[in-house]
């Protein structure tokens, strides 16, 4: 039909072109939609039907078995607005989202700084920085939770306390903020290490010539040109934070915490659906998270475009 | 560069570099810290383990990473691991680079909408979608199969948009010119703008294949079976349920760790160039 006309970007094809039959055989699949298909097959079945699903599960009391299902309304989401552990799991997400991510911006930034100027062995700093975030989250939850042993672990060992880090509930999201900062702080310091080896040279060189000490370059070349990637940063850790779940219930062992203090939202879905089984409730509950991510996504999004706006302006 | 080669001994060793280079070296000995006690700790007996805690084990045994290695879970682990993260890593490269490929640089009805359903898909991740997609994998009869632990992980939205604005950023001449010749799109994909790719489709692929290696989530939701587990998540439930031998568990959890960080000190500057590639097309 119309494939030769598709042939968009790309002059259409010569005349000269055989008639064979493999020719038009090929010719049939010349389509886009053929390159991009693969793809849709399994985005359609492993993310556009599941978010219709859980979309229409949240209307039902639909269990793990799915059997029995009968629709409810609002009924999940009345009950959603009403129950104390949605309100406490939301707000112990927020609360690591809070403590880590001004956390790992600093530390990120500090390394990378001190990775780029070091003139030796930088790929020894590179490497220390960087190799936790290579090891699995499972793994990173038992080394913590065996590293804050009060009475054996390493923590108290160096420092010279007997806090009982994962026991008590002042320091409990404190250890996993500080699990979660060894481990994924590699990530984004190699982000700003890309993002200092781009800023030009001559741009220093001429703040020199015009007699700019080291602070003055650093306050005002690297910082502003590191905007950027600090608003990039800022909106992976965030995203990525509210969503913790692994190394939390690693170190607490699938449990809540002391008295209930480290139990994430990601991780009271979970309960809900495999541990209660209560698979349209999970469904309307994950609903609300997913409602936050698309505020903060969108929300990012929306702060981007006003800042092109202004750059072209 | 104009400096004369007999001031360099001089003016590399500054006293600021040297402070800088201290700092580094503490920030650095911090950061393994954890990683020395996880080390120490698997070469101590179980009984010395929970002693009064010291760097330097008294009796040195491997006797751990033996229990470990011998008890057959970990080393059939490593095994799932490598045969979902290799197919998880070959099939997102081929899914997403036809299709950035195709959103890059062909026109038909309906890209528009489609382009805009794959950014949709940015927003939402396995902790968001877990219940509604453990039970749509669980009608298509994929739980407890290796099919469901894979296929799900082979959908990246992001993936498909790095490599879409990857191709978009290629010139077309070469392509064009191949078009002229007769080569059809398929051709000048394989022949022409795959083999120009490769630093993107690696950076692609490492990433790919790290997170797949520790994917924890997914195959955690998606296989109650021992059999059929990956490294982490068999090390997170089954291995604990024995009861803590501490020793063992940090010797499991440094033959889950180490392959990645061996290869990362092989191809560190690949993977550095892989991840800042990733991350800052998200810019």
């Amino acid at each position: 039909m119309s494939t030769l006309v598709q042939a968009g970007a790309l002059p259409s094809r010569t005349a000269a072109a055989t008639d064979s039959a493999r020719a038009r055989w090929g010719r049939r699949f010349q389509h886009g939609g053929w390159f991009v298909a693969p793809f849709f097959v399994l985005y359609g079945l492993f993310v556009i039907v599941p978010v219709v699903r859980g979309l229409y599960l949240s209307f039902t009391d639909a269990n793990i078995s799915g059997e029995h299902t009968a629709f409810v309304g609002l009924d999940n989401y009345r009950e959603a607005l009403k129950d104390d552990l949605v309100r406490d799991s939301l707000w112990h997400s927020v609360q690591f989202t809070l403590y880590v991510v001004p956390v790992i911006v600093v530390t990120a930034l500090l390394m990378a700084l001190i990775a780029h100027h070091t003139v030796h062995f930088r790929w020894l700093w590179r490497l220390c920085f960087f190799a936790p975030f290579l090891l699995p989250s499972a793994v990173v939850g038992n080394l913590w939770w065996w590293l804050f042993q009060p009475t054996n672990g390493m923590v108290n060992h160096v420092l010279g306390w007997d806090t009982p880090w994962l026991t008590q509930k002042s320091t409990a999201m404190l250890a996993i903020v500080v699990a979660t900062l060894w481990w994924t702080v590699g990530f984004s310091f190699l982000l700003y290490l890309a993002a200092l080896q781009n800023i030009p040279r001559h741009l220093y060189e001429a703040a020199e010539l015009d007699g700019a000490g080291s602070l003055q370059r650093l306050l005002h070349i690297t910082v502003p040109n590191l905007r950027n990637i600090t608003g990039l940063v800022l909106a992976l850790q965030v995203l990525a934070s509210l969503q913790v779940f692994d190394q939390a219930v690693v170190m607490y062992q699938f449990g809540p915490g002391p008295e209930e203090s480290t139990r994430t939202f990601v991780q009271y879905t979970l309960e809900q659906g495999f541990t209660s089984y209560r698979v349209g409730y999970a469904s309307a509950i994950s609903l609300i998270l997913f409602l936050i991510i698309a505020a903060v996504a969108l929300g990012r999004m929306w702060l981007l475009r006003d800042r092109e706006e202004a750059a072209t302006r | 560069m104009t400096t004369p080669v007999v001031r360099k001994p001089r003016s590399t060793w500054t006293p600021a570099q040297i402070a800088l280079t201290l700092v580094a070296a503490a920030l650095s000995l911090v950061w393994l810290a954890p990683l020395a006690w996880a080390l120490s700790t698997s070469l101590k007996t179980p009984t010395e383990s929970v002693l009064s805690p010291h760097w330097i084990p008294d009796d040195l045994t491997a006797e751990s990473w033996r229990a470990v290695l011998d008890a057959g879970n970990i080393p059939n682990w490593f095994v799932n691991s490598l045969v979902v993260s290799v197919c998880v890593t070959f099939l997102v490269l081929l899914v997403a680079s036809l299709a950035g490929y195709g959103f890059a640089r062909t026109e038909f009805r309906g890209k528009p909408v489609l382009l805009a359903l794959t950014m949709a898909g940015l927003m939402f991740s396995p902790a968001v979608l877990g219940v509604p997609l453990f039970t749509t994998v669980q009608s298509l009869g994929m739980v407890d199969t290796y099919w469901g632990m894979i296929l799900p992980q082979c959908a990246p939205a992001a993936m498909v948009y790095i490599l879409y604005k990857f191709f978009q950023s290629l010139p077309k001449e070469l392509e064009e010119a191949a078009f002229i010749d007769g080569a059809g799109r398929w051709r000048i994909f394989f022949t022409i703008v795959l083999p120009l790719s490769k630093p993107s489709l690696s950076a692609v692929g490492i990433f790919t294949f790290i997170a797949s290696w520790n994917n924890f989530l997914w195959p955690y939701m998606v296989t109650n079976n021992p059999d059929l587990m990956t490294l982490p998540n068999g090390i997170a439930t089954v291995q604990n349920s024995f009861g803590i031998v501490w020793p063992q568990l940090m010797a499991g959890g440094l033959i889950a760790g180490l392959p990645l960080i061996v290869v990362f000190v092989f191809f560190q500057s690949q993977i550095v160039r892989g991840v800042a590639h990733t991350g800052l097309a998200g810019q």
